[in-house]
């Protein structure tokens, strides 16, 4: 649905910026893809440069088979109608009411006034505001503004829904109920939708597929399930480790705190299961056929995709330490060595 | 009520026709320049706030040029504009003097100071609503006058009220050089006479004026306000 070929964007001034470092993607029809990275990371850049509200200086942007680097202002604002997005800050218009603000990229379609009428209810039905017609965006909150949005950005039967940081500025509880709505609406619709975010949590709650930016370039990128439990890149490990507490342990052994204190022989380890070890009982297993004593300091299960992921830290004693972790591997269970008593 | 006034005021109840004259004429300058300066000045000040460096319809020659008739015309005191502009009356409106001689100078002296306003206005409009106009494919016209324009309107109606306010300052020194209205009946009579009710009676006018052109200002800015 989406393809980007080289695309490099490059901000000329007193400093020159480069924000999007030849990127290459491919977005498949219908499908979540999350683009992720710190701020300046470049992302925000690089999701306009879909709907070319930036011009790349440089690659191709083609969307539902059209090359809209290619197109004059005229064509690529009829293109920009199938192409609709949504903001961190809304971007409601204030002077109108929440119905008036759906049907605006209406204006000039054709339809008539009932058609139109009809359309905007059916829409504010379908993000749950239907009793909110007549209001003004400021009598609303941020999450019923972002609905508002999105029924605005689905009344040109877009293809394509670019989500920039949709989600930023509200509370976590909304943002899941935002979420939902986006993936609600992917599943119900077929539409293509690119998140934009910072925030891992996000990319794991809905996203199919992921991209990880850094200082403009694409680092990384793949299933979120592979990603989640693979990571190759530091930048992608950091995003990761906000999810889950096991990073944490590193800060505690630092700190020397008591609960690292290891008996001569124990190791601190921390260990990683795929999806098709998760569910079986590795701990019980190297306990009992060892003789360690495994005491779980931090543990953590993900569903991701459908799948589950798992990884726990714990202090593992006893005289055949070597050999239990030599059967974890076997077991294809990643284990890291953190500390050595 | 007769006997009262004419105890109160003496000098306006004997050139009552005159005042009333007058009235008229400070009337009419405040209404056909006040027309003029919206129907001229929005548009100007449009151009003034598309054409800036890094807006929509950017343009540096024609931003220089505007910006710098605003900035001239605004530097340059009314009653000196209306004498340097004497001959252009003439040539358009075939006089100098009375209503008809006050347009020309009016005109050139509200729309740059209009303009600025509605400049002013436009620039308050979040630049993240033109963003989502551009995302919903919108044109820049349709930005213009779907988005900004639409948005703008409490500050673009703050903007007209502060523009009549002044304007009706100007129709009153405009009296000085010979275009009639109240203010040239306070100087001729109330100043150079030395009769204080007629002062007094125009500047009550013209305070009612004000607070009336004021009042509705804040009305149409309250009722556009969401």
């Amino acid at each position: 649905m989406i393809t980007l070929d080289h695309v490099s964007k490059t901000f000329t001034g007193a400093n020159e910026v480069h924000a999007v470092r030849d990127v290459s993607l491919t977005v498949d029809d219908g499908e979540i893809f999350g683009i992720i990275g710190y701020s300046g990371a470049g992302k925000s850049t690089l999701v306009r440069c879909i709907n070319l509200l930036e011009k790349p200086t440089a690659g191709t942007v083609t969307v539902d088979g059209k090359e809209l680097t290619a197109m004059g202002e005229k064509d690529l604002r009829q293109e920009r109608k199938k192409i609709s997005m949504i903001f961190q800050q809304f971007n409601l218009l204030p002077s109108r009411t929440v119905a008036q603000n759906v049907a605006f990229p209406l204006k000039g379609s054709g339809l008539g006034k009932e058609v139109v009428r009809k359309k905007v209810m059916d829409l504010l039905d379908m993000v749950g505001l239907p009793d909110k017609a007549d209001a003004y965006p400021s009598q609303l909150s941020g999450g019923q503004k972002q609905r508002v949005a999105i029924a605005r950005a689905l009344a040109s039967d877009p293809k394509v829904l670019l989500c920039d940081e949709a989600t930023s500025a509200l509370d976590p509880q909304t943002t899941q109920s935002i979420l939902h709505l986006i993936q609600d609406i992917n599943r119900k619709t077929g539409i293509t939708v690119v998140v934009i975010t910072h925030e891992m949590a996000v990319v794991k709650e809905i996203c199919h597929r992921v991209a990880v930016m850094d200082a403009g370039a694409v680092v990384e990128e793949g299933t979120v399930f592979d990603v989640f439990s693979s990571p190759q890149q530091s930048v992608t490990r950091s995003f990761v480790s906000t999810t889950s507490n096991l990073g944490k342990i590193e800060a505690l052994i630092a700190a020397d705190d008591p609960m690292t204190a290891l008996a001569p022989g124990a190791v601190i380890a921390r260990l990683n299961y795929g999806h098709s070890n998760v569910s079986e009982a590795t701990i019980s297993e190297i306990s009992r056929r060892f003789n360690v004593d495994v005491n779980i300091i931090f543990s953590n299960v993900e569903i991701i995709g459908g799948q589950s992921l798992g990884g726990l830290v714990a202090v593992i004693s006893g005289d055949r330490v070597r050999e239990a972790i030599g059967y974890l591997s076997e077991k294809n269970v990643v284990v890291e060595v953190l500390k050595r008593g | 009520m007769a006997e009262f006034l004419t105890s109160i005021m003496p000098h306006v109840v004997e050139r009552s026709d005159q005042f009333w004259q007058a009235f008229r004429e400070t009337l009419q300058m405040v209404g056909i320049v006040g027309v003029l300066a919206v129907v001229i000045g929005i548009p100007f000040g449009v151009l003034l706030f598309a054409t800036k460096p890094g807006a929509i319809l950017q343009n540096r020659p024609v931003h220089f040029i505007l910006n710098k008739i605003c900035d001239i015309f605004r530097s340059i005191p009314f009653i000196l504009l209306a004498m340097i502009l004497l001959g252009l009356s003439r040539l358009i409106m075939g006089t100098g003097i009375g209503v008809k001689g006050a347009i020309i100078p009016l005109t050139f002296a509200t729309v740059p100071f209009l303009g600025r306003q509605i400049e002013g206005a436009l620039s308050e409009v979040p630049a993240g609503l033109l963003e989502a106009a551009q995302s919903m494919g919108c044109s820049p016209w349709e930005i213009i006058t779907r988005v900004y324009l639409k948005e703008a309107i409490p500050g673009i109606a703050r903007g007209v009220t502060i523009t009549l306010i002044s304007l009706i300052n100007f129709t009153a020194i405009a009296g000085a050089i010979g275009a009639g209205g109240l203010g040239s009946f306070a100087i001729s009579y109330g100043h150079s006479r030395g009769y204080t009710d007629i002062m007094w009676t125009v500047l009550i006018i013209i305070i009612i004026m004000v607070s009336l052109v004021q009042t509705i200002g804040n009305a149409v800015v309250k009722k556009t306000s969401h």
